[in-house]
């Protein structure tokens, strides 16, 4: 460079924040060219809407996720909540339309309670978030097979399962924008208005650094708790979701607590907390279900689901691993 | 190489180099000739670690020329910089503990016969490089986790020199050393200087930087200020380039005793699991020094009156009133703020910007008093008002430095209008501009009428602060010494070998 050089200080250059949501933004480019380019339908507006749809629960659970994880801890338990969520609301529906409403808010608050249980044991008991929600997991697991005697019972009411699988027919532009997108949307906005938020800043700054939080005035311990909270708010609002639109298993929620923490990891959060966003956890969701539509397009079997998630994790955890010890 | 003595080992030009978008370097031209010790000099945050980082290959430049022996180098990393002859002594070593010196000589190089590590020849040249240097007395064979700090420091440069260094970094070498071992190092720099090889100079202490070197070159905020000959200069000469500033005037002017305000905070035999019966008052407008060795209490006494681990015996009133302080939050309440020593663990959160570290007090406990559009914009003032440089308020702010992210620990806490400060080594690992900063700062606020309590375990400081001393002793109060305390009055205090009682409040 032979160039006369500025003397001013500091210099602005563009550049990626690590953290950022740049990486999983062209990931997903990347990938919606690949699919365009094999199947052009897809990238129609209506079966664009639907997969949207479709891929909404993951994304809610991966907004739930990410609040846990961002404040440094885990949430192992969401899948198997998911499963108990759409098996008690099977149950206590038991086909009477009259109950959808009041089993909704049961379910909210089951969630709530779920987390809140995950959190106090976490921060109050301190075992470790790993530990909590793998034993809730399990409970749940167990819990929910003795109640239903080993077989799902009752069955869901068509207004439950609206939420799931009807959509708002013949909107401009769009076509078909179903339920399920209408309350993502809502939920996404709740959740990038709230990481704006005081408890939002405080939420990162106690999972970067929970000494400093505690010695500033933080409730570490509150803080955290809310977060599982909100982790186990996004489970029942998925269950309801994954419910209407695949129906009542034990198999509902199986691994979609993994799922969850590959979208968010791909979606550059930080494991171990204080980095990254809640808008790339979410695209980092939708980038997941988008590459397993692209296998399926391709004919990749979907036995590969896990391995590949699994490698998702490890190569997105060593190149944040290396990039931040490489500074 | 066999060119005319005038052809400098090492020469830099223009280089510059910038991390996330904040320049740390730039435009720095330096040159070592052979056999020159070449110190440089600079506060924290100067850029002195990240030139030398570049000189040895941790760092490639964004801007300029590395020439080195004659030739443009661009050297991809360390190892790299070692084959050709750049070595780096850095500030912690950087040796196996349970080899031997000679093993650590010739880590990763060793020499072999018939495919085995030859270790009698590998000790005999070990042997040959130590009395080459003159170090007759370290036996090529010990174990080098026996061997003392100034020794360990002998086996560094011993490695580099057996990777036939020319050019050899020191990076605060004397930071680790006892008096008497300074000398020793100097003895040690001379030799290789007869030898020969160059040597980068880093160091604070600007007496070894006169007493070795031939130049002297000062960075400010990552630009060269001006390259001298040691022998045209002077240190206070040296301190105005690096600070732009005299020595002298350090400290600002103590209160006077009718700006002494009430006693806002008063301890009566208050005491938990590391304190006992610690009797104390601290008065508005006054900086009470509170000085003793690590582990006296002085901490402990900081955390208990801050709620961290609070008192459990004992009376504690603030304004003449009874308070418990439970926690850090009832203790901002009651309006205590505490800057703590470890900055790095427990003062920072270390990945969010500038700003949300300034607003973290007030984001946790005073949300809904204020509008969050006034509260951001006071702390922006206030991050101005302590002079945060270098960087932006979206920067994060693990990469200021120590200095700076201090001050914006300051601006949190002031954020919150406190009327106690307890400030626990506020200035340690901070460069001297920043340092000087904080202490007017500290004073200012003292005026402004707040109650300080300040911990220090750097004397000078503490009695240059001070309004007052108290020393602590095993968690309890050893003394209380007035302004105008010698340091040796304090350290007696502080290992218990003056009588313990508060020496009449002369003036």
């Amino acid at each position: 460079m032979q160039t006369v050089q500025p003397r001013s200080l500091p210099l602005r250059v563009p550049r990626v924040r690590p953290g950022g949501v740049l990486p999983i933004l062209a990931i997903l480019a990347v990938l919606l060219v690949l699919v365009g380019i094999r199947q052009p339908d897809f990238l129609a507006p209506s079966s664009l809407m639907s997969f949207l749809g479709r891929s909404a629960p993951i994304i809610l659970l991966a907004a739930g996720q990410y609040f846990v994880i961002v404040s440094g801890e885990f949430d192992l338990s969401v899948g198997s909540l998911v499963t108990a969520q759409v098996v008690i609301a099977a149950r206590l529906i038991d086909s009477d339309p009259a109950r959808t409403w009041p089993v909704v808010l049961l379910l909210l608050a089951f969630g709530a309670l779920v987390g809140l249980v995950n959190g106090l044991v976490t921060t109050r008991l301190r075992v470790p978030s790993f530990i909590t929600t793998l034993g809730m997991f399990l409970i749940l697991v167990g819990a929910v097979y003795l109640w239903s005697d080993g077989a799902p019972k009752g069955g869901l009411s068509e207004e439950f399962r609206r939420f799931g699988r009807r959509a708002f027919e013949d909107v401009p532009l769009l076509g078909r924008v179903p339920y399920a997108l209408v309350v993502l949307v809502v939920v996404a906005v709740a959740a990038v208005l709230l990481m704006r938020s005081d408890f939002g800043r405080t939420l990162v700054a106690v999972g970067d650094n929970p000494r400093t939080a505690e010695l500033s005035g933080v409730r570490v311990w509150r803080t955290r708790t809310v977060a599982f909270i909100l982790s186990g708010l996004a489970a029942a609002v998925a269950a309801i979701l994954l419910g209407g639109y695949s129906g009542v298993s034990f198999q509902a929620g199986a691994g979609l607590e993994f799922g969850a923490i590959t979208a968010v990891v791909l979606g550059g959060v930080a494991l171990g907390g204080g980095r990254g966003a809640v808008v790339g956890a979410m695209l980092g969701a939708l980038t997941l279900e988008l590459l397993f539509a692209l296998m399926n397009f391709y004919g990749v079997s979907g036995a590969l689901r896990s391995t590949v998630q699994g490698g998702i994790i490890l190569l997105a955890v060593a190149v944040s691993a290396t990039r931040s010890s490489s500074r | 190489m066999s060119d005319p003595p005038p052809t400098p080992l090492l020469t830099l030009r223009g280089i510059g180099k910038s991390f996330l978008g904040v320049r740390v370097l730039d435009g720095i031209d330096l040159d070592v000739a052979p056999g020159e010790v070449h110190a440089v000099v600079g506060e924290n945050g100067a850029g002195k670690s990240t030139l030398m980082k570049i000189v040895s290959g941790g760092y490639s430049p964004d801007e300029g020329t590395v020439e080195f022996a004659g030739e443009p180098r661009s050297f991809r990393g360390p190892r790299d910089a070692q084959r050709a002859g750049v070595g780096i002594i850095h500030q912690e070593f950087n040796l196996l503990p349970e080899r031997t010196v000679a093993e650590n000589v010739y880590l990763g190089h060793e020499p072999v016969r018939r495919g085995l590590v030859d270790r009698r020849g590998m000790l005999d040249r070990t042997r040959q490089l130590l009395a080459s240097i003159g170090e007759t007395t370290l036996p090529a064979d010990a174990r080098v986790g026996q061997l003392g700090v100034a020794q360990q420091q002998v086996v560094e440069i011993a490695k580099a020199l057996a990777l036939d260094a020319r050019l050899l970094i020191m990076d605060e070498p004397t930071a680790a050393l006892a008096d008497h071992e300074v000398e020793l190092l100097y003895g040690l720099v001379r030799r290789l200087q007869e030898r020969g090889i160059g040597l980068l100079y880093v160091s604070h202490r600007l007496a070894e930087v006169f007493d070795l070197s031939s130049r002297i070159t000062v960075l400010k905020d990552g630009r060269r200020v001006t390259t001298v000959d040691t022998a045209d200069t002077t240190a206070d000469e040296l301190v105005r380039h690096m600070v732009g500033r005299a020595l002298s005037s350090y400290y600002p002017d103590r209160a006077a005793p009718e700006d002494r305000g009430p006693v806002r905070l008063n301890l009566r035999d208050a005491g938990n699991r590391k304190l006992r019966d610690v009797n104390l008052q601290l008065r508005a407008g006054e900086v009470l020094g509170i000085g003793g060795l690590q582990g006296s209490g002085r901490s402990a006494l900081a955390r208990a009156i801050f709620g961290v681990s609070p008192f459990t015996t004992g009376d504690v009133t603030l304004d003449d009133r009874p308070v418990r302080l439970r926690s850090p939050r009832t203790a901002m309440r009651a309006g205590i703020a505490y800057v703590t020593e470890d900055r790095k663990g427990e003062g920072i959160v270390p990945r969010q910007s500038v700003l949300d570290n300034a607003l973290l007090a007030s984001r946790a406990v005073f949300a809904a008093r204020s509008g969050r559009a006034a509260r951001t914009v006071r702390v922006r003032e206030l991050l101005t008002a302590v002079e945060v440089r270098g960087a932006g308020d979206d920067q994060e702010i693990r990469f200021l430095s120590g200095g700076n992210q201090q001050k914006v620990v300051l601006a949190r806490w002031l954020a919150l209008n406190p009327r106690i400060l307890l400030f626990d080594e506020p200035t340690r690992g901070i460069d001297v501009g920043a340092k000087s900063a904080i202490h007017d700062l500290v004073r200012r606020l003292a005026r402004d009428g707040a109650a300080v309590l300040m911990i220090s375990s750097d004397l000078p400081e503490l009695l240059g602060m001070s309004d007052r001393i108290v020393v602590m002793r095993d968690g309890h109060v050893a003394g209380e010494l007035p302004a105008g305390a010698t340091e040796e009055e304090v350290v007696a205090l502080a290992v218990g070998t003056a009588r313990e009682t508060a020496r009449e409040t002369a003036q």
